[in-house]
């Protein structure tokens, strides 16, 4: 305890002395969140600067080993590390799927010299990473993908398309499930391939969405030749990164439903305050006071669910089905939230753009069109219904 | 890591587990039903469970009590709720017990907990007096006469009001129906005159009681706690009993889950066994996740109870709404997905529904409990 207690003092003095003041305050627009990558080499301010400090302690990971370049704490180190930097209100240097998807997989299933290539750049935030997995035909079915890595000898040719690549149009390299093998059962011939997006053959095309503009892309590859080296694990065993990298993603996905995923700054009842009326102290209309209730209460329920997972993981009992719970219950609570709120907020909630709407109100009826897709991407929740009955429950196909 | 049973919580729990599958299974609840017992509950057994500990759990070592916490109690009342357990513990130990408890003067705790402690003695607390639980909506009087009080009023479903040695009955000395302010709780023997006790035979088998008062008189020494001041003692018990009752839902709609989820396994339809259909199986996930949830809020509501913390209240209220709703759901899914052995008596699932229909009433529906927990919240 002595030594965790060294190390907050050690934490709390460093960040101090290298956080910049800017870095401090509140991030208030998409715009403001650094995701690295070759485009931010470039720059010269406080964010870069925040970025190349917190990359070089390798406190951009801080529980991946410090051979690989990251911060080699181990958990408890890792958590005081957490509360100070939220003590200090520090923004978080990097946002990236190389941290909180490829690596963990890449640390799991890479060889040797690709972690001491891959890893440190991904710590230092030098390439943005985006993930090629779904395509147009293969949704639900992600094994059925089509995308072709031909083997041509001293390299891969890679033919096929991919969907919902998230910021496929800014990202340096992509990490993307391939089929190399059309004669077996189809899980058994995916293989993982990592790729630079600037490789001649590579283009991409923005998706609009329901909600308006998104980071989602198509992605389409002509002839795109690829290193042999650049191939994760075993030919033919990709499938087994790809299902690992998904409990990432969705535990990821599944922190949405507390709100997590940014929103309001006004709750439910404050709102319903608002635009259903109030009196004494109470939300008027007794239907909506009813169903904030019961979206407060929901939210009370999975975030003492959140918890004692964390506690059960703490007192090293094996990991239970969280991750499917968490993806299906977090993301179909955030829809019914979005759906409570938009509803309180009646034709104010329905506003698209310009006068007339508060910028709160045109934030929600974004953000609740945008919350249709929770409950799709990274496993629908009919995908997760399906796991839970055969993982959990044991029920046969 | 109060969300976490610790060893010695797990060990209770299990041998309560074995106590009840021994001593107590579903078969039990079915023989004291069709024997019409007039108890409604198997007094022997009840010695046995008194010697185990469980009436004492709560209650402080100098009145015999084992002084543990709420999340012990309800590790029992888990285990009680997966057998359909019949027994007086929720109204002697944690209801009227616990308003002598958090209300009585020194001596009324040590004659009376002393006693319970023992398992020699019953109590019920006279409570409800519509079709809905509503504490403050109390218009039983309780008018000062003879240097005591005289009572008067009807109070409904009482819980194991007919076998009860004591009964705390809760009445009004002054204000209207519905005020906070004005309630007094008064410890009265059910031979007093001018009382009287009817049993209600409900659906689950289990036993509640109609009690009048016409007129009843009881000294003054027989008030508990303040005069007036009844919600002060009421408030925290009735918490406390919502963790509890919450706990033995848990129980209930847990084992009526793993019994349907067994039918799904082994019946067979059109060739093959009925969980392969993914129109039950998704039903049957979707009452996963919500017993995973009912189970997080109950041993927070709990833990938030025994810590005494600010937020117990709401989470009390949290927990038997979110249990309200499980069980209703896991009951009634259950008897639909055993298909047609499922509406029988023989089939004991039915019996399981039927209780689960009742705990859902019992202190609050979920209706009850979310308009409270927005009065906390301060919407």
């Amino acid at each position: 305890m002595a030594d965790l207690e060294t190390f907050r003092q050690e934490a709390r003095t460093w960040i101090e002395e290298n956080c910049p003041p800017s870095m401090r305050e509140k991030v208030e627009s998409p715009d403001e969140i650094e995701w690295g990558g070759r485009a931010a080499q470039d720059r010269s301010d406080d964010r870069k600067l925040w970025l190349d400090r917190m990359g070089e302690k390798g406190w951009t990971c801080p529980t991946w080993p410090s051979e690989y370049g990251g911060g080699g704490l181990d958990k408890a180190q890792a958590k005081v590390l957490q509360e100070e930097m939220r003590a200090a209100h520090a923004r978080p240097a990097l946002t990236s799927f190389g941290i909180s998807m490829l690596g963990p997989a890449l640390l799991e299933y890479a060889s040797e010299e690709q972690k001491k290539h891959f890893i440190p750049q991904i710590v230092k935030g030098e390439i943005w990473w985006c993930q090629g997995y779904s395509e147009p035909g293969s949704g639900s079915d992600l094994a059925s993908l089509q995308t072709r890595a031909e083997d041509k000898g001293d390299h891969y040719l890679v033919n096929g398309q991919k969907i919902w690549t998230s910021y496929a149009d800014k990202a340096d390299w992509i990490f993307c499930l391939v089929r190399t093998d059309t004669e077996v059962p189809k899980h058994d011939g995916i293989s993982f391939l990592l790729f630079d997006m600037a490789s001649p053959g590579v283009s991409v095309s923005p998706i609009g969405l329901i909600s308006g503009s998104s980071p989602f892309c198509q992605t389409f590859f002509q002839d795109v030749k690829v290193p042999k080296d650049q191939l994760v694990g075993e030919i033919n065993g990709g499938w087994t990164i790809a299902k690992r990298l998904l409990q990432h993603e969705r535990s990821m996905i599944g922190g949405m439903g507390l709100g997590l995923g940014g929103g309001l700054s006004r709750g439910a009842p404050e709102l319903a305050k608002d635009y259903c009326g109030e009196s004494n102290g109470r939300i008027s209309d007794a239907v909506v006071r009813d169903r904030v209730a019961q979206m407060q209460m929901d939210s009370c329920c999975y975030g003492a669910t959140l918890r004692r997972s964390s506690e059960e993981a703490k007192a090293g009992m094996p990991p239970g089905p969280a991750s499917s719970i968490f993806k299906l219950y977090g993301t179909e609570m955030n829809k019914r939230r979005h759906e409570l709120l938009v509803s309180i907020m009646g034709s104010q909630g329905l506003g698209w753009e310009g006068e007339g709407f508060t910028s709160e109100e045109l934030t929600e009826t974004r953000d609740w069109l945008r919350s249709f897709g929770n409950s799709i991407e990274g496993g629908t929740s009919e995908v997760q219904l399906n796991i839970i009955a055969k993982r959990v429950l044991g029920l046969p196909d | 890591m109060a969300l976490v049973l610790t060893e010695e919580q797990e060990l209770l729990k299990q041998t309560a587990k074995e106590f009840v599958q021994e001593k107590s299974p579903v078969s039990e609840l079915r023989r004291l039903r069709d024997s019409a017992d007039a108890t409604g509950f198997d007094s022997a057994l009840w010695k046995e469970m008194a010697e185990l500990g469980w009436a004492s759990v709560i209650y402080p070592e100098e009145f015999g009590g084992m002084d543990l916490g709420y999340q012990e109690l309800g590790q029992i009342f888990e285990e009680c709720g997966r057998s359909l357990v019949a027994n007086p513990l929720f109204s002697t130990v944690v209801l009227a017990g616990g308003c002598v408890l958090a209300g009585g003067n020194e001596t009324q705790k040590k004659e009376i907990l002393t006693a319970v402690a023992g398992g020699e003695r019953l109590l019920a607390l006279a409570l409800q007096e519509g079709a809905h639980h509503d504490p403050y909506a109390v218009a039983t009087t309780a008018e000062e006469a003879g240097g005591g009080y005289r009572l008067t009023g009807k109070k409904t479903f009482v819980l194991d009001g007919h076998v009860a040695d004591q009964l705390v009955v809760v009445a009004r000395t002054s204000g209207n129906s519905g005020d906070r302010e004005g309630l007094t709780l008064f410890l009265v023997e059910p031979g007093t005159s001018g009382v009287s006790i009817r049993r209600t035979v409900m659906m689950d088998g289990r036993n509640s009681a109609t009690v009048e008062l016409s007129g009843a008189e009881v000294e003054r020494s027989s008030v508990i706690g303040e005069v007036g001041a009844g919600a002060e003692i009421l408030d925290p018990v009735l918490d406390r009993a919502l963790a509890v009752i919450s706990a033995e839902m848990l129980g209930t709609l847990s084992e009526a889950f793993d019994r349907t989820l067994e039918f799904l396994k082994t019946r067979e339809q059109f060739g093959v066994v009925i969980g392969s259909f993914q129109a039950l199986k998704h039903r049957a996930a979707d009452m996963f996740v919500e017993i995973e949830l009912s189970r997080s809020v109950v041993l927070d509501a709990l833990t938030a109870v025994d810590e005494g913390r600010a937020d117990a209240s709401a989470l009390a209220s949290c927990a038997k709404a979110r249990c309200n709703d499980t069980i209703f759901q896991v009951g009634n899914e259950a008897v639909q997905m055993f298909g047609g052995i499922g509406v029988t008596d023989e089939e004991e699932i039915g019996l399981f529904m039927k209780r689960a229909r009742v705990l859902q009433f019992q202190l609050g529906n979920s209706n009850f409990h979310r308009d409270r927990f927005a009065a906390l919240e301060g919407f």
